[in-house]
């Protein structure tokens, strides 16, 4: 088992209070950091560390902190809207380990000289929001937040903010303007946030287990940050394992970590379910372009999964088995990009309609030969033509389909049904009520 | 009717950030859990306390999915209905929800007791199928889960005699701002 670093302890009773967070050596980076470093010190061991963005993409955290322009008030918005689809690790670091999140901001705060941060919690995620606001309040108590850190003189406002419904708040900024209290339509860049941000200031975003890790770098050094991983993807991330895996979950593991691990070694994912073959892997999040089984041997890192004709995206893996109908899967992902659409732009607002009403033709046995092609001229139309890169997003899961598995496509013309799976046999056996909740293939019509 | 406590926590979330707009999405949470949804007198009493029009207030509300419109049921029932969910059969959990509450996706019961809906992904894949009751995750939900829980919700919401009114986010206690 590879070194644990933001999800060491994680199910460790009481690790979610103040108490239970500094008896496993919680907040200790801080109080080094105001005592030995100052700003830019930090600034310097991040850029140093290689720690990339954690949220989708993938960009060098400190080169990130390093663009702020120099006016105040300055802003750090911590992004906790965590919705891309296969993820789940921020969840599960905010409702667990609240507090080293909260010491990554304030870390974070410091090292940007900023005076007020903003953690950004998903509506939804209600158990996630409260852990957050305890977990303020215990800091602001014990003088980790507020004025006068730990008697070095540095000031700090921590603020949760939850967000209502709104999966696009996850895009840094329409996040900015959701927190100015709109709705939450994303700004045209640049400017970027770096110059003109919140309230107009210069402002820093980060994900959560971004920040999440910051505690750990500076409490171990660089040096020892940039020793996990690959030459350029260093460190471990948090791999959210699910789909059709015999054990899904969030499993820690340095990057460059091969696919075949994460899905099939015995301590992660434990193999496909049902012993079935593995057909596709979507390896980042349902935004990022899905890889074929022959790409399993792929290691997890920004530059391998690239060069394998995708992105590492947000960590979300999501494993898909033989049984899977690939245009019911796409079906459904789109139907995700078509509800969350913010509207804004026109043709990621009216594409993503058009091509859900497309698979639900080609689905239900209405579709023509030419709708495959039409799918790709409309993903065309959409992808680099909108203000943020949830078009973008919305076309992944389609052309990369299309591209892998263009004969599941041609079969629903032609035969106006699934190439793959009994789905008849087994909605009948779930009409029975058989517990098969976990066999696999998706429910079909009825 | 908004109470004047709660208008009162609302002037003092337009005090606690930067700028007082920015408290707005906080005080509908706050005006949601007084009246259930977001009435009328709820965009005033929010327009009011942070100085917004209430057309402002509304385009607000309006926008994010968890600012109901109407009232919602008791028990809000959302399935997660998103890629991870839906490679474990979240579709046969929705089928046996709207069976035997005997709505369709999207409606509220006409006693007013359950509000069923789909959701997209609710981060919570890795235990999928997933559905939230009243924004409480219930994971690796079964169709014999989903048969008990409707059980449960029967018995508690008769226990209850049906007419007191469970606010759908009352366990999200949003604290009044710090002094500062």
């Amino acid at each position: 088992m590879p070194e644990l670093i933001i999800t060491k302890n994680i199910d460790a009773p009481g690790l979610d209070t103040l108490k239970g967070y500094r008896k496993r050596g919680g907040y200790k980076s801080l109080a080094k950091a105001l005592k030995e470093y100052q700003p830019d010190d930090i600034l310097e061991m991040v850029k140093k560390s290689g720690l990339r963005g954690r949220g989708g993409a993938g960009f060098p955290t400190g080169m990130k902190w390093g663009f702020l322009a120099k006016n105040q008030p300055r802003y750090l918005c911590c992004n906790c809207d965590e919705s891309e689809p296969g993820t789940f690790k921020d969840r599960m670091l905010m409702e667990k380990n609240p507090h080293q999140l909260i010491e990554g901001v304030i870390l974070t705060s410091y090292a940007c000289r900023v005076s007020v941060a903003f953690i950004y919690v998903r509506g939804e995620l209600a158990l996630a929001g409260r852990q957050i606001e305890r977990a303020i309040e215990e800091a602001y108590g014990a003088g980790l937040i507020g004025k006068n850190i730990l008697g070095s003189g540095y000031d700090l406002e921590v603020i949760m903010h939850r967000g209502a419904g709104a999966y696009i708040c996850g895009e840094e900024s329409a996040l900015m303007e959701s927190l100015e209290g709109r709705r939450g339509y994303p700004r045209l860049k640049p400017p970027f946030p770096a110059a003109v941000g919140l309230y107009g200031g210069p402002t820093v975003i980060n994900n959560c287990e971004t920040l999440s890790t910051i505690p750990a770098i500076v409490k171990n050094g660089a040096d020892w940050y940039a020793s996990f991983g690959t030459e350029k993807s260093k460190g471990t991330r948090v791999f959210c394992l699910s789909g059709h895996v015999k054990k899904p979950g969030n499993y820690e593991l340095p990057l460059g970590t091969p696919l075949r691990t994460l899905i099939y070694d015995e301590e992660y994912g434990g193999g496909i379910l049902d012993d079935k073959q593995l057909k596709a892997i979507i390896p980042g999040g349902s935004s990022t372009f899905m890889l074929g089984a022959d790409k399993v041997d792929t290691p997890l890192d920004f530059e391998a999964i690239a060069a394998a004709g995708s992105m590492l995206g947000s960590g979300g893996v999501v494993v898909i088995h033989e049984d899977t109908c690939i245009v019911g899967a796409a079906l459904r992902m789109t139907e995700f990009y078509r509800d969350e659409s913010c509207g804004k732009c026109t043709p990621c607002r009216e594409g993503t309609y058009w091509l859900t009403e497309i698979y639900e033709r080609l689905e239900h046995g209405r579709g023509k030969e030419s709708d495959i092609d039409l799918l790709m001229d409309i993903c065309d139309n959409i992808s680099g033509k909108s203000f943020c890169p949830l078009g973008d997003a919305a076309t992944s899961p389609i052309t990369s389909s299309i591209k892998l598995f263009r004969e599941e496509y041609e079969y629903h013309v032609r035969h106006g049904r699934c190439m793959v799976g009994d789905q008849r046999t087994q909605q009948e056996t779930l009409l029975a009520g058989a517990q098969s909740v976990h066999a696999g293939a998706p429910a079909k019509e009825m | 009717m908004i109470s004047e406590q709660a208008k009162q926590r609302m002037r003092e979330l337009a005090a606690h950030y930067p700028v007082a707009r920015s408290a707005v999405m906080p005080a509908l949470y706050i005006a949601q859990q007084e009246e259930g949804y977001i009435t009328e007198a709820a965009l005033e009493a929010v327009a009011e306390a942070i100085g917004m029009t209430v057309d402002d207030v509304e385009s607000v509300a309006t926008f994010y999915t968890m600012y109901y419109q109407q009232p919602p049921g008791k028990k809000v029932i959302k399935v997660c209905t998103s890629i991870s969910c839906y490679l474990r059969n979240c579709d046969a959990l929705v089928d046996r929800f709207e069976q035997r509450l005997g709505i369709k996706r999207g409606e509220t019961t006409a006693d007013g007791n359950y509000t069923l809906m789909t959701a997209e992904c609710l981060a919570s894949c890795g235990t999928a199928p997933v559905i939230q009751v009243n924004d409480e995750f219930v994971e690796n939900v079964t169709l014999e889960m989903a048969d008990e829980l409707v059980g449960e919700w029967e018995r508690e919401l008769s226990a209850d005699g049906g007419t007191q009114f469970i606010a759908p986010s009352s366990d999200q206690e949003i604290s009044a701002p710090r002094a500062q």
